[in-house]
């Protein structure tokens, strides 16, 4: 039997204090009735003898000592889910904001879910092609990767996430480099994503994004918007994660998650931390921020004996573009790697603006070579980071000592950066290069040095792929 | 049914409880109706903080808890060798056959295996004068390592009953009347508290290196076995790939590998590739001297900091049989912060960051457990256990609480440096800010182990890359040609010894080791280069270029491809490096 409780005791910021409750769990739903008859849920955030702290999930407004009325629910939080939410828009909590009906769920599973057992875990190795070559060739995505971008205010980030999540597709590469989509098998694929604290248009350019190419069938969307509740924002990646696990290990999905922005979402959690009167951390954000994005990071992944696979892109925006601030640190240190957008490449009107020389995938070497890409890709890839780092190091070189001290060489190195920025980098927003091509282009690119200083490949590989080309 | 405390307090990982009168510090007790594992880190009167190794979503106040009068502990004997646990010593496939594939709560597996039967073969005789630490018998674990059954600390006697045969680990090999006419029986399982460490006759002053072939390690900064070394360094440079590397080619005979707090597939990586891959020692599987302890991020946070000390009572028990071992901690940071999550729960007064202010003397208790020991026991064996800790620093800053505390405690420090990752320079080690203590404790062996001249090169190596950053610097603002052709010299020397002495290919299975006698001869040819090159670089018309052209430079260049064992054509290239490099001088 579930009793109401009259005995709200304090308010603060989303945090409710009720005395006098006997039988709570730690976690448990609460309910709490306005005096104007609204219902809000929440959980319990710290249960003591006779007095619970309850972490509201939505706006606390209305709320009062008086008159409201909080029944505890015997359950924790729990998301039901079904097919059917394919082609769907929620709003941060979970409700349809469609004005579609309403969602008969399958099965209701716990959003914080549990953790993987890592004995389960199957290693992420099948190439992911997005179609962006500075990703594809040289920071290379493979499925149940979780791959952040680092971006800042003002960059491009959701074009780029909307691009990946239009052009993701796994393909298979012969011997002979003939490719085939699909790896020849039949996949079912689809998108989750979840914004939080983003603006209005933001949400708006990814709705549309994703109705314009019809990309909408295939995909969740979990809409939490700045002026949305600020606590709700905590709820929503993890209801997005739970759909993704749900299609992904029970409907043998290969599912895409895009979050965006974690940033937003750490803001949050800080605001609630100093709701408790918690010790912060670095900054002001709670002490377990790191072990707090770490359950929502590691639910991607493959599991041994399951179709399915989650791959996750987070969003976050460096504040400053300081990649030292504790958001995009931590997350580094969870995530396998990370794509980097650069200012300066966005001031020169390169798109998609990748700096590809601290971006990094840390599976990369398991996605690619023969059988899953084409041989020579590791030798490229390496190549194409040395030669670009070295053609940066003479850029600054040429800045103090003006570029007629250079020699031949760096000069060649010099222009190897430039072409490469230009070409290379510089793709457009619907063009989706598959690896053969930005292979080939990185070889193109290649032929601007001097054969002696392409340490990086194997000389077979230039005969075949270099000189052999340019025969003909 | 025993007495029981009442839950007043849920937060998170933290229960309170009262009615816990008789509860011990560090107690292990069970929560709740879910029986979930507990430890006791706090008492106040009759009330007492629990730190809580599984989720507590669902637990509140007024459900009991159960003593269980005993402290956290870990189960050792046959069998630890191959295993993969959790932080709480729970082998994590057994959790994936009773739960499947998330970790679920209150499953409660054994950390050993209690039905399988091993070869016990006894090696004293009834009748025999046993003391604590004797070994009585073995068992063969894996076909590498022999298993010593000791006898446990604390008892000794005369042996009564030894048996021979196969038996589990809970039953009686053998039986030992003690002096004051005490029974003591000895089964092949021994559990010990994981908080304290395991006993030794004496610790001694470590005077041999580890041997890792990782030769930026080897070479310039080594650590002794029983030494104790920490790792800092931003993500992305290269620190799991590092302890990883050792964990693969270091040549303890034990390896204890503690996945603390991070990436799951990162562990599944290990956990794949350990079996297949082959010991350059031994030849055997890797996986046979190898124990895992993986609690990975999104594991429970208490069990996070259960982990450390798990793996390092494990890595004690097979020191104490006279092996030496190694373990690799990734991260500690994670471990660090594990206890200041806790302690914020706990509303205990912050240090620095929010970190506990006993954050230095925990971590000090940890490093501590390191050495090279004089075993218990009658043979005077002698057993060791090197430490090594990765720490991860937010945003790469050396200066924050937990590195700096790593640092007070270990001896040797391997900086990783985000800018040599850029550049894809492997391993990523910072040559300038790297340090290691040892050094005059392995000074004799070098000397009587590789060579007299081994002291010499180094310190040359070290003094020229040292020299290089001063000469970047000049070169950065004036350019190369204000360069004296000396000083040329020293940049074509670092260069080289960056490119093909210090750069190693993790992933190359040739590059990934390289034997303590071949890192020296190929620092010999480099260095030979240097020191016959200065004898000639002074000459007037002397043209840099000439030097550069030498198809001697490509060889050394290349010097690492002649096989480990054939001294002699070191030797030719060194003949060769001289006679070339010299004909310049005419």
């Amino acid at each position: 039997m579930q009793k109401e409780y009259k005995t709200i005791k304090s308010i603060a910021g989303p945090l409710v204090m009720i005395e006098g409750v006997e039988g709570i769990k730690y976690e448990e739903l609460v309910e709490i009735t306005t005096a104007s008859g609204e219902v809000r849920l929440g959980k319990v955030l710290e249960a003591r003898e006779g007095v619970a702290v309850v972490q509201m999930f939505e706006s606390t407004q209305g709320v009062g000592a008086h008159g409201s009325k909080a029944r505890f629910l015997g359950k924790t939080l729990q998301l039901g889910v079904s097919l059917d939410m394919l082609g769907r828009i929620f709003d941060g909590r979970g409700r349809p904001i469609d004005d579609g009906a309403e969602i008969i769920p399958d099965k209701k599973l716990d959003i914080n879910g549990n953790p993987l057992n890592p004995y389960a875990r199957d290693y992420p190795n099948d190439f992911y092609q997005t179609g962006i070559s500075t990703i594809d060739c040289m920071n290379t995505l493979v499925r149940g990767q979780k791959l952040p971008i680092f971006s800042g205010a003002g960059l491009p980030h959701a074009r780029l996430a909307a691009q990946i999540a239009r052009q993701a597709k796994v393909i298979s590469v012969d011997n002979e480099g003939n490719m085939a989509e699909g790896g020849g098998k039949e996949e079912n694929f689809a998108v989750v994503f979840a914004a939080m604290g983003v603006t209005f248009e933001e949400a708006e350019y990814f709705t549309n994004e994703f109705k314009k190419t019809g990309a909408i069938e295939r995909s969740v969307l979990y809409i939490n918007t700045a002026d949305d509740p600020v606590v709700e924002r905590i709820a929503t990646p993890r209801m997005a994660l739970t759909t993704a696990e749900y299609l992904a290990f029970e409907k043998d999905m290969h599912v895409l998650v895009i979050l965006t922005d974690l940033t937003n979402y750490c803001e949050a959690l800080r605001e609630v931390s100093a709701a408790r009167k918690e010790v912060p951390g670095r900054r002001g954000y709670p002490g377990y921020l790191y072990t707090d994005l770490a359950t929502l990071y590691e639910r991607a992944g493959r599991v041994k004996g399951k179709k399915g696979s989650i791959t996750q892109i987070p969003i976050l925006t460096m504040p400053e573009d300081d990649i030292t601030h504790p958001i995009p640190d931590l997350t580094g240190y969870i995530t396998e790697g990370q794509i980097v957008l650069a200012r300066d490449l966005h001031k020169q009107g390169i798109y998609p603006n990748i700096n590809v020389l601290p971006s990094l995938s840390r599976l990369k070497d398991k996605g690619i070579g023969v059988g899953k890409t084409r041989e020579d890709h590791s030798g490229v890839m390496n190549q194409l980071f040395a030669a670009y780092a070295r053609g940066k190091e003479v850029r600054e070189l040429a800045v103090i000592l003006g570029e007629a001290a250079l020699s031949d060489t760096d000069l060649k190195f010099l222009k190897f950066a430039n072409e490469f920025e230009k070409t290379y980098v510089k793709q457009e927003e619907y063009e989706d290069r598959n690896i053969i091509k930005s292979l080939t282009m990185g070889w193109e690119l290649l032929k601007i040095l001097p054969e002696t200083e392409l340490k990086r490949v194997k000389a077979e590989h230039i005969e075949k792929y270099m000189t052999a080309k340019q025969a003909k | 049914m025993e007495k029981q405390g009442i839950i007043i307090k849920v937060s998170g990982p933290l229960v309170v409880a009262k009615n816990m009168e008789g509860a011990r510090m560090y107690e292990v007790v069970r929560v709740s109706e879910k029986k979930l594992i507990g430890e006791i880190i706090g008492i106040n009167g009759d009330q007492v903080s629990i730190q809580v190794y599984e989720e507590t979503s669902g637990v509140g106040p007024g459900e009991p808890v159960y003593p269980t009068h005993q402290t956290m502990q870990v189960e050792l004997g046959p069998g630890l060798l191959q295993s993969i646990y959790d932080g709480i010593q729970r082998p994590l496939p057994l959790i994936e056959q009773e739960a499947g594939s998330y970790i679920t709560r209150g499953i409660d597996v054994p950390g050993l295996d209690r039905k399988k039967k091993w070869k016990f073969s006894p090696i004293k005789k009834t009748g025999e004068k046993v003391e604590e630490g004797d070994i009585i018998g073995e068992v063969e674990e894996t076909t590498l390592i022999t298993h010593k059954i000791m006898v446990p600390p604390g008892m000794s006697g005369t042996l009564k009953d030894i048996k021979n045969g196969d038996f589990t680990i809970e039953e009686i090999v053998a039986v030992i009347e003690g002096d004051n006419d005490e029974t003591y029986e000895i089964t092949m399982l021994q559990k010990w508290p994981i908080r304290r460490s395991r006993p030794c006759k004496v610790k001694k002053v470590p005077n041999v290196p580890l041997v890792t072939g990782t030769r930026i390690l080897d070479t310039l900064f080594p650590v002794a076995k029983g030494g104790a070394g920490c790792i800092p360094g931003p993500f992305g440079a290269g620190k799991t790939v590092t302890q990883q590397t050792l964990a693969k080619y270091c040549d303890a005979q034990i390896i204890v590998y503690i996945g603390c707090g991070e990436r799951g597939n990162e562990m599944t990586d290990v956990l794949m590739e350990f079996p297949e891959l082959e010991d350059p020692n031994t030849g055997e599987k890797l996986m046979k001297r190898t124990v895992m302890v993986a609690n990975t991020s999104n594991m429970p946070v208490a069990a996070r900091e259960a982990s450390i000390y798990t793996g390092v009572t494990i890595a004690e028990y097979y020191r104490d049989m006279g092996y030496s071992v190694a373990l690799m901690a990734d991260s500690t940071s994670r471990w660090a912060e594990a206890l200041r999550e806790m302690s914020g729960r706990l509303e205990e007064m912050p240090g620095e960051e929010g970190y506990p202010a006993y954050l230095g003397s925990r971590t000090a208790e940890f490093y501590e457990r390191s050495g090279i020991v004089k075993c218990l026991g009658s043979d005077d064996r002698e057993g060791s256990l090197t430490l090594i800790g990765a720490v991860s620093p937010p945003g790469g800053d050396l200066s924050e609480p937990v590195t700096q505390n790593t640092l007070r405690v270990t001896k040797v420090f391997w900086g990783l440096d985000a800018k040599l990752a850029y550049r894809r320079h492997f391993p990523a080690i910072n040559w300038l800010s790297s340090y290691t203590l040892y050094m005059d404790n392995l000074k004799d062996y070098w000397k009587n182990n590789i060579s007299e001249e081994f002291l010499g090169v180094r310190t040359q190596a070290m003094s020229i890359l040292q020299e290089e950053a001063k000469l970047e610097e000049i070169v950065r603002l004036v350019g190369m040609e204000a360069l004296s052709p000396k000083e040329r010299l020293t940049l074509e020397t670092a260069k080289s010894l960056r490119e093909d002495f210090l750069f190693q290919n993790a992933f190359d299975k040739v590059d990934a080791f390289t034997p303590l006698k071949k890192q020296f001869w190929i620092l010999k040819s480099i260095i030979g280069v240097y020191n016959h090159a200065l004898k000639v670089v002074e000459n007037e018309d002397f043209n840099f270029d000439d030097l550069l052209k030498l198809p001697v430079m490509q060889k050394v260049a290349k010097c690492k491809e002649i096989p480990a064992d054939d001294e002699e054509r070191f030797k030719q290239l060194w003949d060769e490096t001289e006679r070339s490099i010299l004909s310049l001088k005419i």
